[in-house]
């Protein structure tokens, strides 16, 4: 058996944890960022010979510099975090909800239309309220179309929910080529600009502390709802083992559509506070990409959406100070994607080593 | 086979100190043995021993985390099942990796990579040389699904020899098989040896170690206990190396007290996706006081059957709930599981796969013992402290080792996943209690637990039915003993009055010449 001479032995193996301490695995995350920021630095030095230290300040500058820049970095905290927390429940009873995206966008589309067609005709609390049913209803139903297919027929949702996101994203692209300000522009311009018609109201001159404290409320409202109620009860046990829950008679179906809807009714709220809390207008773009965000921000939190408060910052900062790097020192968007993708590299890839160690091979055994 | 003629026993495998960590679990510590060339070694110890990690470790599937394995003398990396091959050792694993639409010389053949011909032909009469060789029965055209779980073994087997194997691992081979077929196969086992392999087999039933084995290697709780000559060692000696401390194998069993009709099963029949028929016009009638067993091959209809009792599979025929008491009889067919509960019928289910249908894993003990119970009262709110006094009585009285009630109960041990299961279904005081293998993959003291809960729930008057595949411990534990044959029912008898030779005759009646086999993989999840 010589040909089985040069078979050497694996220099290192892996085992899985059985459990860690908490301060050990937030030890471990905290070196996984400094180990991220070393890396991009050295990255950052090689392409573009800039000092590493001076483009952290910069990015630090980017998202705390100066009043206005804070204001805008709370408020896209809030409104990931507010997708986040709607995502959140979906992925909890393992329904891999990625239509988050359609189902702000038609949110917004529903708001949006309350604007532009009875912003003159009814009066603002009637118009408000009327606006947050239709939004809450919209996303609501976007989500549980999917919902229904799968709990009856099992379809895939993974696929489903995407492809409701590109119906979504084509009615909003009708919708501002109809409504657009010159015609023919393709684009809706500020609605209401003179009358404020449907604009959610500033708290003591702060225009987005209305979202902020929605979404504050909505984040904590969601922690009870899915830690200290039976519903929340039911959703956990549904996604950790659906034979469990057919096995103690919980209604699985029930579950699956009465979770989206909570699921696509708070994306539906996002898409109302992004358009008549911030964006005061609707494009294509105005969920930016935050219905896929949010699934990470959800995840990384591990569906515990306190945390989420947390992750979302980490987030939302890194996607600032990444841009602000790459206006003040004249590189290209490209250049703040890949700092951001190493640093989220490193914070997702760090997990692996919570739960599991890398053992080196002792010494004897591979004498 | 130069090695069969010398007839000297050298060391096919040695194992030196191997030791394999899953988390904090030490499956294997510290474990040396040797096998020779033209013996049978028996692994013998209780689930969860660590008979199969070991055995996973010499097959290239674990690496171990430390510690040396020898084949013939030379020191052997094995680290992957394809490095086992060329060390010329076989595994049959307990789960069968067969494919189902190909034949027996197909299955036998595929993956293999010499000179790049592919003749069919060639390999089937090859297949009936082994076949011929070593006394097995078997026709390489056959398709596996045609085959019947005893066959499928076969075939196993044979590609294991194709292969060349010298040294053969077999991980519970018998836990399938009829007692019949177990004789078969230690008659083929036995000429194999005489052929000059090696061989490893992993039982923890102590009379097939002594019928078949040279030699005995005991495990208990991952540690290697040590190698007795099975010619010098009897029953009594094993079982107190196995377990370290002497049990007695005596079972308690009351007389029933009065026994009255409380659930009548009859004609249910009911048919699975394939389109086969799980279950065939089973009738019987369960009483209050009295513990019914169910005995059959793994997969001949007992999932099912207690499933359409629960309400969880739709099956044809009736069954009828009688309460003594008041009288009032209930139809369960086509009922689902809450609303058997709305009419206060109290059905508590032991279901076979703890972890996957009776809990979760991932949540707390509390939270599991919640299943049962969270609905109750009128606010959306879920009330925590009635569950949580539940779960510390329960960890108190079946003395459950946990760090605490906030212990997901994935991290506890096989025997306290199971009190905690059996804890919160008996804890509603049913009167009808189903048990699906509640003691596969526990050790004796916990096994010993769950018999006394169940005979205490007869002594109440529960309807207590007993699925088991321990024809022993059925026939002491048990009044009566309903078999399961392919779905059909063969016989319901006196447990007091019957052997086992009587009970595995049962079990294969009707199965012969039809097609309608069991399919391997619903009892063969045996967790080790």
């Amino acid at each position: 058996m010589s040909q089985n001479k040069h078979t050497k032995e694996p220099l290192f193996h892996i085992v899985k944890r059985g459990s860690i301490v908490w301060w050990k695995a937030w030890l471990i995350r905290a070196a996984a960022i400094v180990l991220a920021l070393v890396v991009s630095g050295i990255v950052t030095y090689f392409l573009t010979k800039e000092d590493p230290l001076r483009i952290y300040a910069t990015m630090i500058d980017g998202a705390f510099g100066t009043e206005r820049r804070i204001w805008g970095l709370l408020q896209n905290i809030s409104m990931l975090l507010c997708v986040s927390v709607a995502v959140t429940p979906a992925f909890k009873m393992r329904f891999w909800n990625i239509g988050a995206e359609g189902q702000v966008l038609v949110g917004g589309l529903a708001t949006a239309a309350c604007m532009i067609q009875l912003g003159d005709k009814l009066p603002d609390i009637l118009l408000l309220i009327v606006m947050l049913i239709t939004s809450i209803a919209a996303g609501a139903v976007w989500a549980v179309i999917p919902a229904v297919f799968r709990a009856n027929w099992q379809t895939n949702e993974t696929l489903f929910t995407l492809m409701m996101n590109y119906i979504a994203i084509q009615l909003v692209a009708f919708f501002t080529f109809k409504w657009s300000v010159p015609k023919g522009s393709g684009q809706v311009g500020v609605i209401n600009r003179l009358t404020h018609a449907g604009w959610l109201p500033s708290i003591g001159g702060y225009d987005y502390l209305m979202n902020i404290i929605v979404v504050l409320l909505l984040t904590v409202g969601m922690y009870v709802y899915l830690k200290f109620t039976k519903h929340g009860y039911e959703i956990a046990v549904v996604g950790e083992s659906e034979n469990t829950a057919r096995y103690i008679g919980i209604p699985i179906k029930k579950v699956i559509i009465r979770t989206m809807l909570i699921s696509g009714a708070v994306c539906g709220l996002a898409g109302l506070l992004l358009v008549a809390g911030t964006d005061h207008t609707i494009s294509r773009d105005t969920a930016a990409g935050r219905g896929f965000t949010a699934i990470m921000v959800s995840w990384l939190a591990k569906f515990n959406t306190l945390f989420m408060i947390l992750t979302a910052f980490l987030i939302v900062f890194l996607e600032k100070g990444a841009t602000e790097i790459s206006t003040s020192f004249g590189l290209n968007d490209s250049f703040s994607e890949i700092i951001t993708g190493i640093i989220i590299f490193f914070i997702i890839g760090c997990e692996f080593f919570i739960q599991y160690s890398v053992k080196r091979t002792k010494k004897e055994a591979a004498k | 086979m130069s090695e069969t003629d010398s007839k000297e026993l050298k060391p096919a495998i040695r194992l030196e100190h191997l030791t394999k960590k899953f988390g904090s679990v030490v499956a294997n510590d510290d474990v040396s043995l040797s096998v020779y060339h033209g013996q049978i070694l028996s692994i013998l110890g209780e689930n969860g021993s660590g008979k199969t990690t070991l055995m996973n470790m010499i097959s290239g599937i674990y690496f171990p985390d430390s510690g040396q394995i020898f084949v013939d003398g030379e020191e052997a990396v094995i680290r992957s099942p394809r490095d086992a091959f060329r060390y010329k050792i076989g595994m049959i694993h307990q789960h069968f990796k067969l494919v189902d639409l190909f034949s027996a010389a197909e299955n036998i053949v595929l993956g293999l990579e010499n000179d790049g011909k592919y003749d069919l032909k060639r390999s089937m009469e090859r297949v009936r040389e082994i076949g011929a060789q070593y006394g097995f029965d078997i026709d390489p055209e056959r398709k596996i699904y045609e085959m019947s779980v005893s066959e499928k073994q076969t075939v196993e087997i044979i590609k294991a020899l194709y292969r060349g194997a010298d040294i053969l691992i077999l991980d519970e081979p018998t836990a399938v098989l009829t007692p019949q077929e177990t004789q078969k196969l230690f008659s083929v086992l036995r000429r194999m040896r005489d052929d000059g392999k090696a061989i490893i087999i992993i039982t923890h039933k102590l009379h097939e170690v002594l019928s078949l084995s040279d030699k005995v290697a005991v495990l208990c709780k991952g540690r290697y206990i040590g190698t007795v000559n099975t010619a010098e060692t009897n029953e009594s000696e094993l079982t107190e190396m196995m377990v370290g401390k002497k049990v007695t194998l005596n079972i308690e069993r009351s007389e029933p007290k009065d026994p009255k009709p409380r659930l009548e099963v009859l004609k249910v029949s009911c048919t699975s996706h394939e389109g086969s028929e799980v279950l065939k016009d089973v009738s019987f009638t369960a009483n209050s006081g009295e513990i019914l067993g169910i005995a059959g091959i793994a997969g001949s209809g007992q999932r099912e059957l207690l499933e359409g009792i629960a309400g969880l599979q739709k099956v044809e025929g009736e069954m009828i709930y009688h309460d003594p008491e008041s009288g009032r009889t209930e139809k369960l067919h086509d009922l689902d599981p809450m609303r058997i509960r709305d009419l206060g019928i109290h059905l508590a289910f032991v279901p076979e796969d703890r972890l996957g249908m009776g809990l979760v894993g991932n949540m707390d003990i509390v939270d599991n013992i919640m299943l049962r119970s969270y609905r109750k009262g009128r606010t959306p709110l879920l009330d925590r402290s009635a569950p949580r006094s539940l779960a510390e009585e329960i960890i108190k009285n079946l003395e459950v080792v946990t760090p605490s009630d906030r212990t997901a109960v994935r991290q506890l041990s096989g025997g306290n996943v199971q009190k905690v299961l059996v804890g919160r279904e008996i804890a509603s005081s049913p009167t009808v209690l189903l048990a699906a293998y509640p003691v596969r993959g526990l050790d004796i003291n916990a096994s010993f637990t769950i018999y006394n809960l169940l005979n205490k729930q007869k002594e109440k008057g529960t309807a207590v039915i007993f699925v088991g595949e321990d024809l022993d411990v059925l026939i002491e534990l048990c009044d009566r003993i309903l078999v399961l044959s392919s779905g059909r029912v063969t016989g319901i008898v006196d447990a007091r009055n019957i052997t086992k030779e009587e009970i595995g005759l049962l079990m294969t009646k009707g199965s012969q010449g039809d097609n309608a086999q069991p399919q391997e993989g619903v009892g063969a999840d045996v967790a080790e």
